[in-house]
């Protein structure tokens, strides 16, 4: 029996679907069967992220309504064997899905893989009712801007209410010079806030929204800083215990002598 | 009607006239012993300036009619006054009411954004407001942590209540009918606790240890050496 995670944050552009699409990613890298469930009915885009858009024959409220079959709607990831979706109707909207629906079509999934992971849409309408229905646990996905923390907060409040208990945080989008000179909220004054545990942060990183166009998850690029960041969270997700990355970690032979002189 | 014995004694204290209301007889009884004594027998004694009047029931229960009854023939002489009336006895309602308001409710977590939280009593919360969170009480607010989002104490009207907090930083205070909103009205940000209150219909905010000057007799016990 596998383990099903909503990803939410109230606010809308924060980076849900691209958190859910790489963490996903991440952990099917890692060698665990995945399923991302796009609950966003009506305005999906996990497909595309992922760049299986053209993919699609049948969705979720296709499975729901019982026109179509669970296998037959999800999407096999050709780059790898143990990752799948489940993409969301766009002709249809929120209410053509119901909580209970909702439950028992990720119970039937946490049958056959290890991690589900739910991918739920912004607000705390229908679409948020939905997408909490069937997770155990959920993940807050929060930016450092005074409105996404505020929006999180709210969201965490009627997460505590659900059966998915106290969740997770993800601070994304985070820009190290803007917090230096004291323009962005820190982290920790936003983990103060929220008081919930840390799962990860994650640098505001340019190759995101390169590889979001190209429809490859950033965790495939070595190199880029957002891709290691969400590494990073997959590998807490499988309980490992990993350090908080040093977002200002400056590379080259001058910040080291001048570190060993103790100017910065 | 033929009453053997007294069923409303009136006695002189030095802020007015007691009348003691016989707790064993008949409520007919003694409002007819009552209307006899004020409208015939004892005009000598209530005639004149403005008399206060405490009436004592002992342990008889009132109901919110029958008290109107008597205050209706007390008040049939222009110058007797009631000041207040007296019972040894309460309703299990208003028992409870009371208890509850004696009650500090403990509280521990955070309360975030859009969630609104009611209180009889005083609260003592251990966690933060956040903005956009809302405590109600029909007493005081303690808040050990921030208090970035709104408060109202005084419920239901008692403008003794405090709002008191580790960080007193809100974005509204209420205390009974009096809002305020403390980034316009002042400006404060000290690094000790704080508590707000209000002192001629207006709130003030000042450091927990005014509170002994401000609120004298506010609590049960205070610190003895």
């Amino acid at each position: 029996m596998g383990e099903a995670i909503v990803i939410t944050s109230g606010k809308g552009g924060v980076g849900k679907t691209t958190t859910t699409a790489n963490i996903g990613t991440a952990l099917a890298l890692s060698g665990k069967t995945v399923c991302l469930v796009d609950t966003d009915i009506g305005l999906r885009n996990l497909d595309v992220v992922m760049g299986l858009e053209n993919r699609i024959i049948f969705d979720l409220v296709d499975v729901v309504e019982g026109v179509a079959r669970l296998e037959q709607a999800l999407i096999r990831d050709k780059r790898f064997e143990n990752l799948t979706m489940l993409p969301a109707a766009q002709t249809k909207d929120k209410s053509a899905v119901k909580p209970r629906q909702m439950e028992k079509l990720v119970n039937e999934l946490k049958k056959d893989y290890d991690y589900v992971l739910i991918d739920c849409p912004a607000g705390i309408e229908q679409g948020f009712k939905n997408a909490v229905a069937g997770a155990n646990r959920a993940i807050v996905v929060t930016t450092p801007e005074t409105s996404a923390v505020r929006d999180a907060d709210r969201i965490i409040g009627l997460l505590e209410r659900e059966k998915v208990g106290t969740p997770k945080l993800i601070i994304n989008r985070i820009r190290p010079h803007m917090v230096k000179n004291g323009q962005m909220h820190e982290v920790d004054e936003i983990v103060n806030v929220l008081a919930i545990d840390l799962i990860g942060i994650v640098p505001d990183d340019e190759s995101i929204i390169a590889s979001a166009n190209l429809g490859e998850p950033v965790v495939l690029k070595h190199q880029s800083p957002a891709a290691l960041a969400y590494r990073n969270i997959a590998r807490r997700i499988l309980g490992e215990s990993v350090p908080l990355m040093n977002l200002n970690s400056h590379s080259g032979i001058m910040h080291k002598v001048k570190k060993w002189f103790g100017i910065r | 009607m033929s009453a053997t014995k007294q069923k409303v004694t009136i006695k002189g204290t030095k802020d007015g006239l007691v009348f003691f209301m016989d707790d064993s007889c008949s409520f007919e009884d003694l409002v007819s012993d009552l209307k006899n004594k004020v409208e015939y027998s004892h005009q000598q004694i209530l005639t004149g300036p403005v008399i206060h009047i405490t009436v004592n029931l002992g342990y008889r229960y009132l109901s919110d009619k029958q008290e109107q009854q008597i205050r209706q023939i007390i008040r049939k002489r222009g110058n007797l006054v009631i000041k207040e009336f007296v019972s040894e006895v309460i309703s299990r309602e208003q028992a409870l009411m009371e208890r509850l308001a004696s009650h500090t409710n403990v509280v521990t977590g955070t309360v975030r954004s859009g969630q609104v939280n009611e209180y009889q009593g005083d609260v003592l919360l251990l966690g933060d407001i956040n903005p956009g969170g809302l405590v109600k009480a029909s007493g005081s607010i303690f808040v050990m942590g921030r208090l970035r989002g709104m408060a109202h104490a005084g419920l239901y009207g008692d403008d003794q209540a405090i709002i008191a907090a580790s960080h007193l930083e809100p974005t509204r205070l209420q205390i009974a009918e009096v809002m305020s909103l403390p980034a316009e009205q002042w400006v404060q940000h000290e690094m000790t606790m704080e508590f707000a209150y209000l002192i001629d219909g207006k709130m003030q905010v000042d450091s927990i240890h005014r509170i002994k000057q401000i609120r004298p007799d506010w609590t049960q016990s205070d610190i003895r050496g």
